[in-house]
């Protein structure tokens, strides 16, 4: 029982950050039809701006912050100095503009930063709350939470504002949204820049946990890519629960096993599974949406 | 401008093409205030692709003036907040939102307060949309859907309305609903270009008609006239 909870918290810990993750490729997908393998590098810039702001003497919430507004700028820079230009391209070389962008991203990192792995003191110090009978790190609490609230506050703006409405019919049906008035470029780069704070602010929350490096990116790109397909693409609730159910998959699959291989097991299996989904389901998806 | 009214819409040698086909090969016409303007023509004449172009969702070359100024340049969304706003081909409502949200959006760019009772006076227009307004709309029958495209193109205060066969798939019935609605639009200030295959009934309520044939205008004149004329009666109306 005590190791099921443990595998449990764990997992919805991970869970959280893929499902975030996965909310970053559906948010873009749906309003501009682009598959952004870039979404990765949202959560990197949200760890390791936070991590040298830190050390450079800028208080923990302060850098954060800081964190996140740095990846909204590399966010919404991304849709309008890369996506925007190559408007009517084919959805393949759209999607080789979002690798060409996650690897130049990596490469100025590796520069601006460097090339070691860092870590940030938890929130909330690191005594485990004695939970069940297991021992909960207290940050998992700050990413399970932190993600809870990016959601709610992601469905209030999209169901209650007149700009998350437009978001919605731009996602819904293009011509229409513009030929009422949106003004669907505007969009698009909104949900590039929603999509990187996202991102950025997985990033912030999960680095405590797992270290950051330059290139967390990838791996992340392709759980929370795995994760949105598996709820099928562009829906957003397929989303969290794909990446919720990633996650608890790898605790229950790691833990049972015995095997502390959770990275490497994944990273062999995951990119030909991404690879076949993406010509199945992401264009059938596109072509069936009204 | 001329005679002090100045013309809603005035469109010169307007040209457009899907790759190397050209689909409007120079099309000219004007719309007056408070004119319904009748556009007719057989199935691929170019219709749809000369609403689409005034739209500015569509690229095409020369001269567009909306109410005495150039807007060939402007992106859509500029032209929507002029006053030109079009209900298009094959409603395309948004269909995962309520039939109040697509509303809603059609006043998108509105600044004004009398958005709600604007969608108040749709609601009087076509009351089964108010009844079903929590509803999503793409659950919405074809009739209720092609009033939804027009309720919603009202919504954004238009000054020139462009309908594209607003009458398709519908029955007799809402058929004549739906053109009295439209006949009715004069009495509001608003300008009307209006694509139908249903001719007769298009022209039967239209000042002017317009008869396009393979990308060009091949006849022009009042509606009484083009009503009356032999070889657009034989060709367009099928009337013999
Ligand atoms: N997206 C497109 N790509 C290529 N050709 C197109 C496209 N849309 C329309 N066409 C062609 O352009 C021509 C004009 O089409 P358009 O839809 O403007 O005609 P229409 O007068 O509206 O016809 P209908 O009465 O059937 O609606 C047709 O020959 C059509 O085949
Ligand atoms: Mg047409």
């Amino acid at each position: 029982m005590a190791e099921f909870f443990q595998f449990l918290v764990s997992g919805l810990t991970v869970g959280a950050v893929y499902a975030l993750v996965a909310l970053g490729f559906t948010l873009i997908y749906n309003a501009s039809d682009v598959v952004n393998f870039a979404q990765g590098e949202f959560v990197m810039l949200g760890g390791m701006v936070t991590v040298f702001a830190h050390a450079a003497g800028v208080p923990l919430p302060l850098a954060a912050i800081l964190a996140i507004v740095v990846a909204v700028i590399v966010g919404i820079s991304l849709y309008w100095l890369a996506i925007a230009p190559a408007r009517g391209a084919s959805a393949v070389s759209l999607i080789i503009i979002t690798i060409g962008a996650s690897i130049f991203l990596r490469g100025v990192a590796q520069v601006v930063f460097d090339k070691q792995f860092h870590k940030l003191p938890s929130f909330s110090g690191d005594t485990p709350v004695q939970m069940m009978g297991a021992a909960v790190q207290p940050q998992s609490f700050w990413v399970i939470g932190g993600a809870a609230t990016v959601v709610l506050l992601l469905y209030l703006f999209l169901e209650r504002t007149l700009v998350g409405k437009a978001v919605l019919a731009t996602s819904a049906n293009r011509l229409a949204a513009k030929l009422v008035g949106i003004n669907t470029a505007t969009i698009m780069a909104l949900s590039f820049g929603g999509s990187a704070a996202i991102g950025g602010i997985a990033g912030v929350l999960v680095t405590p946990i797992t270290l950051t490096s330059y290139d967390v990116g990838t791996l992340l790109a392709l759980k929370g890519f795995a994760a949105a397909m598996l709820g099928g693409m562009g829906n957003p609730f397929g989303a969290l629960a794909g990446g919720l159910l990633l996650g608890l998959l790898e605790a229950f699959g790691a833990g049972l096993s015995q095997l502390h291989l959770q990275g490497r097991v994944r990273l062999h299996r995951h990119p030909r599974r991404a690879v076949r989904g993406a010509a199945g389901p992401v264009r059938r998806r596109a072509v069936e949406r009204v | 401008m001329v005679r002090g009214k100045r013309l809603v819409l005035e469109i010169s040698n307007l040209r457009s093409a899907y790759g190397r086909i050209e689909v409007l090969r120079g099309i000219s016409l004007q719309v007056r205030p408070n004119e319904i303007v009748a556009l007719v023509g057989s199935n691929g004449a170019g219709k749809t692709t000369l609403l689409r172009a005034l739209s500015g969702v569509q690229p095409a070359k020369g001269e567009i003036s909306f109410l005495g100024e150039r807007i060939d340049r402007l992106p859509p969304h500029r032209r929507v907040a002029r006053g030109l706003v079009q209900s298009p081909e094959g409603r395309q409502i948004f269909g995962s939102l309520s039939v109040e949200d697509n509303l809603r959006l059609g006043g998108y760019l509105r600044k004004d307060k009398a958005i709600s009772e604007d969608r108040d006076r749709i609601y009087d227009m076509f009351p089964v949309l108010k009844e079903r307004r929590q509803a999503l709309a793409g659950g919405l029958s074809g009739g209720q859907q092609q009033m939804l495209a027009i309720g919603r193109a009202l919504m954004g205060k238009p000054k020139l309305l462009l309908l594209d066969e607003p009458s398709l798939g519908l029955s007799p019935l809402l058929v004549d609903q739906i053109i009295a609605a439209i006949a009715d639009l004069r009495t509001k200030d608003i300008a009307v270009l209006l694509v139908e295959q249903n001719a007769v009934a298009a022209l039967g309520i239209a000042d002017r008609g317009y008869v396009m044939e393979s990308g060009l205008i091949v006849h022009d004149g009042s509606a009484a006239a083009l009503l009356a004329d032999d070889r657009v009666k034989s060709a367009y109306l099928g009337i013999a």
